[in-house]
């Protein structure tokens, strides 16, 4: 019992530095809120609130599956690509002889098939990877690159224009006066902190990011794990797409989810997720978001440029790398 | 022939790391044109020795003569300059380069400016040729076998015109033909005046090539000899820090008593896995502690992690709880009962990030799992009941394992496969790198758990855990199992002797190679 307080002690230290690391990008967060509601004219209205949570809620969505990716120490290249596929099909489907005879089935088809087939190609790059042990990051660049040429090729490189009210509720529809995109977002968010937490495949996850070797000679499925968290972000990638679309009432290949792969990387950087994996905050990726996208607007809001803006946004990504490797090395 | 000045003069080398003595007046010598061995089990500090002298690490006390005047490398490339090359066991050339660029690759020859290609493919062909190596130098290196490439290593360090050459384990990866050309080699070094310190875990390769040979254990010098003189027992005995006559005392927490033999759980036979184990036998019944003894590179481990199904094997049969099987994955080998606990505990045992909890559960968490979600209450009422019987110490369950002592962490490690209610558990080593008073904790634990009817299979360096320890050792000797001997017969001495291939009756396979 004599050791009893310095092991209290040992522990005082890393908890508070934990804390710090933790809640770096919320402290930065409220900071910045605290500097708008002084500064920022109109800032405190349902308005900006509602602009800034929709801007965001893409971001959001895709870096919920990427902070998954990446507590298995690999990285999703193929995020914007898959976004793109999604949004190409969507409107084939809706827009097709088919879709328009029977709207309700068609809608709905447009919602399952698009974010299905992004999921399989999810599944491809999981599949890819762990069967000939590519790096990640190579894996899939694969998918980055090809991706992108196949929602062109399906789409003839067209521009979809279209009107679909029932369609696009998922990026305009409103529930109590919320965008109905930033509730799937949350919903998203509670889901992937729940499972990562409570869920045996949660818990193989990081146990997969933490140490791949000791996890397999623990029993854990290794391969399978990381096939489902590629497949995940498909999933969400393809979600994503079809918000995009919606709230643009066209889909365009071209640019669908382009460099969203770096906007959600940067989301899940911000908000403490390391890329060593092992480690993972879901709500750290949606406050790492916020903080990107709030400071954004700040900075328009006051006449800054976005150009600057992107300079500030790098800023960010770096302090936040800083801040955990200082808090690692403590 | 070897003159009387010595060519290289290391005395009392201290080296410390975070205040713990890895190098403790060690020392070495060596003559012009000599092949001196360096011997010891792992941690005795060879490669220590070796990046002290290479400058890879700054010593803390001691001195270096080299060609009889003191040396001070701060950097392995001022020792290449100064006429010491190492070799190490992976090669470190640049693969996708030729072969020439390998051997001039930061001192290229050049004219007018531009590189003289000429004359270097010219130089590099003839260095080569001096080794009977006839190759199309301007290929890239990647395109040879391994032991080509090790040869442009070894043409590499002599076109720097050096006189002491370190070959670190260079046969590990070479077959027998490829161990034969490079003997030569050395002995052709040895010819022109090159010095060769040799390091190796094949014991039979000593007396092959070697003059003299140097003995360490525990980051001291224990002995130098000239080869002929010393016989493999005596090596063995010198190396694991054993007399020959060495008297068996209660120096474990192991208690003497023989289990009694229940059925059985594992048996394997004629087990092939790369170049490392070429026939390889075990057998483990319930209720036994059976020992896996030999020396470090005898293949062991990999012995083990075939059973485990961690690296399958190329040939050979295993039966697992009497059923025979060919486990691909470990998560074969756990659904039937097996558990494995590795030598290397922070590669291959602990997820550091997580709590203690968590790895303790590690192994059984699909079994505490309602429809995918963990049952915390049940997870912590088993961390609770392994903590408090294996009185691990720590803040509490949700401490980081990795803040944990190393004997902390691998009673962790040993809870994680106990409370899957194993019948074999596979130990690789599990006392390594713990305090003493938690070493007999854990041995006298690993007894009472055999007493309850658990199979153990335990592989461990420390020829008194086996002695004291097992109910029944197998010998591996260079892949191969030389022996199989009960408790009684299991003396420090017949092992040492099985080690040393010295024992007719364990094997008839004792006249190999």
């Amino acid at each position: 019992m004599a050791d009893a307080p310095t092991l209290t002690e040992r522990r005082a230290t890393p908890d508070v530095v934990a804390f710090l690391r933790r809640y770096a990008a919320l402290t930065g967060l409220i900071a910045l809120l605290i500097f708008n509601f002084l500064v920022t004219p109109h800032f405190l209205s349902l308005q900006t609130l509602n602009v800034n949570l929709t801007q965001v809620a893409t971001i959001v969505i895709v870096s919920v599956g990427m902070t998954l990716v990446i507590a298995t120490g690999g990285i999703d290249l193929s995020v914007g690509s898959l976004m793109a596929i999604a949004g190409a099909l969507a409107p084939l489907i809706f827009l097709s002889p088919f879709g328009v005879a029977h709207p309700t089935l068609g809608d709905m088809l447009a919602f399952v098939v698009p974010i299905g087939v992004a999921g399989l190609l999810g599944g491809f790059n999981g599949w890819f990877i762990t069967r000939f042990q590519v790096q990640p990051i190579v894996g899939t660049l694969v998918m980055f690159i090809a991706g992108r040429g196949i929602g062109q090729v399906v789409t003839n490189g067209n521009l979809q224009v279209f009107h679909n009210p029932t369609f696009q509720f998922i990026g305009l529809g409103r529930v109590f006066g919320v965008t109905f995109q930033v509730i799937v977002m949350l919903v998203l968010v509670a889901v992937a902190a729940w499972a990562l937490k409570r869920t045996l495949f949660g818990r193989h996850i990081l146990a997969v990011g933490g140490n791949e070797r000791a996890a397999r000679l623990a029993g854990v499925p290794v391969a399978r794990v990381k096939r489902w968290v590629y497949a995940i972000s498909g999933l969400c990638a393809g979600i994503a797409g079809l918000v995009v679309i919606s709230i643009n009432s066209s889909s365009d290949a071209n640019l669908v989810g382009l460099g969203m792969e770096l906007d959600a990387i940067a989301a899940v950087a911000v908000g403490g997720t390391p890329f060593t994996g092992g480690q993972a905050s879901v709500v750290g990726s949606l406050i790492g978001a916020l903080l990107i996208q709030l400071l954004r607007y700040t900075l328009l809001a006051n006449g800054v440029p976005d150009a600057a803006a992107l300079v500030v946004k790098g800023a960010i990504i770096a302090g936040a790398v800083w801040s955990q490797q200082r808090a690692r090395s403590a | 022939m070897p003159s009387s000045a010595p060519l290289l003069v290391m005395r009392d080398i201290d080296k410390r790391f975070q205040g713990v003595h890895a190098l403790a007046k060690a020392a070495l010598e060596v003559r012009p044109g000599e092949i001196m061995a360096l011997v010891g089990q792992n941690g005795a500090g060879k490669s220590t020795l070796i990046k002290v002298l290479t400058g890879a690490y700054s010593r803390d006390a001691g001195s270096i003569d080299f060609d009889g005047r003191p040396i001070a490398f701060a950097l392995p490339q001022e020792a290449q300059r100064g006429g010491i090359s190492t070799i190490y066991q992976e090669i470190n050339l640049v693969p996708f380069r030729s072969v020439t660029e390998n051997i001039f690759l930061g001192r290229e020859h050049r004219r007018f400016g531009l590189l003289d290609w000429g004359r270097m493919n010219a130089e590099a062909a003839e260095v080569l040729r001096r080794f009977d190596v006839a190759i199309d130098v301007r290929r890239p290196l990647l395109d040879f076998s391994t032991a080509i490439q090790q040869m442009v290593a070894i043409a590499r360090a002599v076109s720097f015109k050096a006189q002491l050459v370190i070959m670190d384990e260079p046969t590990s990866s070479l077959d027998e033909r490829e161990v034969a050309v490079l003997f030569d080699v050395m002995r052709r070094l040895r010819s022109e005046g090159v010095a060769v310190i040799f390091i190796t875990h094949r014991l039979d390769e000593l007396y092959q090539v070697c003059d003299r040979v140097t003995v360490m254990r525990d980051g001291r010098t224990i002995m130098t000899r000239p080869m002929a003189e010393v016989d493999k027992l005596h090596l063995i005995s010198a190396m694991l820090g054993r007399d020959v006559e060495t008297v068996r005392g209660h120096a474990t927490g192991f208690s003497d008593a023989a289990g009694k033999a229940g059925d059985e759980v594992l048996s394997a036979d004629g087990l092939k896995i790369g170049r490392r184990v070429r026939d390889a036998r075990l057998e483990v019944r319930a209720g036994q502690i059976v020992g896996l003894a030999g020396l470090l590179g005898s293949g062991r481990t990999e012995t083990a992690r075939a059973v485990f199904g961690a690296d399958p094997p190329d040939a050979g049969s295993i039966r697992l709880m009497g059923r025979a099987v060919a486990p691909r994955e470990p998560a074969d080998a756990i659904a039937l009962g097996v558990g494995y606990c590795s030598e290397d505990r922070k590669a291959d045992g602990i997820v550091p990030e997580m709590s203690v909890r968590e790895n303790l559960t590690l192994a059984i968490l699909p079994r505490l799992v309602a429809m995918g979600v963990v049952d915390e209450g049940r997870q912590r009422s088993i961390v609770e009941k392994f903590m408090k019987r294996l009185a691990i110490k720590a803040s509490g369950p949700e401490q980081k394992i990795r803040e944990l002592s190393g004997g902390n962490q691998q009673k962790v490690l040993l809870a994680r496969w106990l409370c899957a209610d194993p019948k074999l558990l596979i130990l690789d080593e599990p006392t390594r790198g713990i305090d003493v008073g938690a070493k007999a904790e854990i041995q006298s634990l690993i007894r009472e758990l055999a007493d309850q009817g658990l199979g153990v299979l335990m592989i461990s360096s420390e020829l008194e855990e086996i002695v004291e320890g097992a109910d029944r050792v197998f010998v591996l000797s260079d892949g191969r199992t030389v022996a199989d001997l009960p408790h009684a017969e299991a003396s420090a001495q017949a092992i040492m002797a099985a080690m040393a291939h010295e024992d007719p009756a364990a094997t008839g396979e004792a006249a190999h190679g």
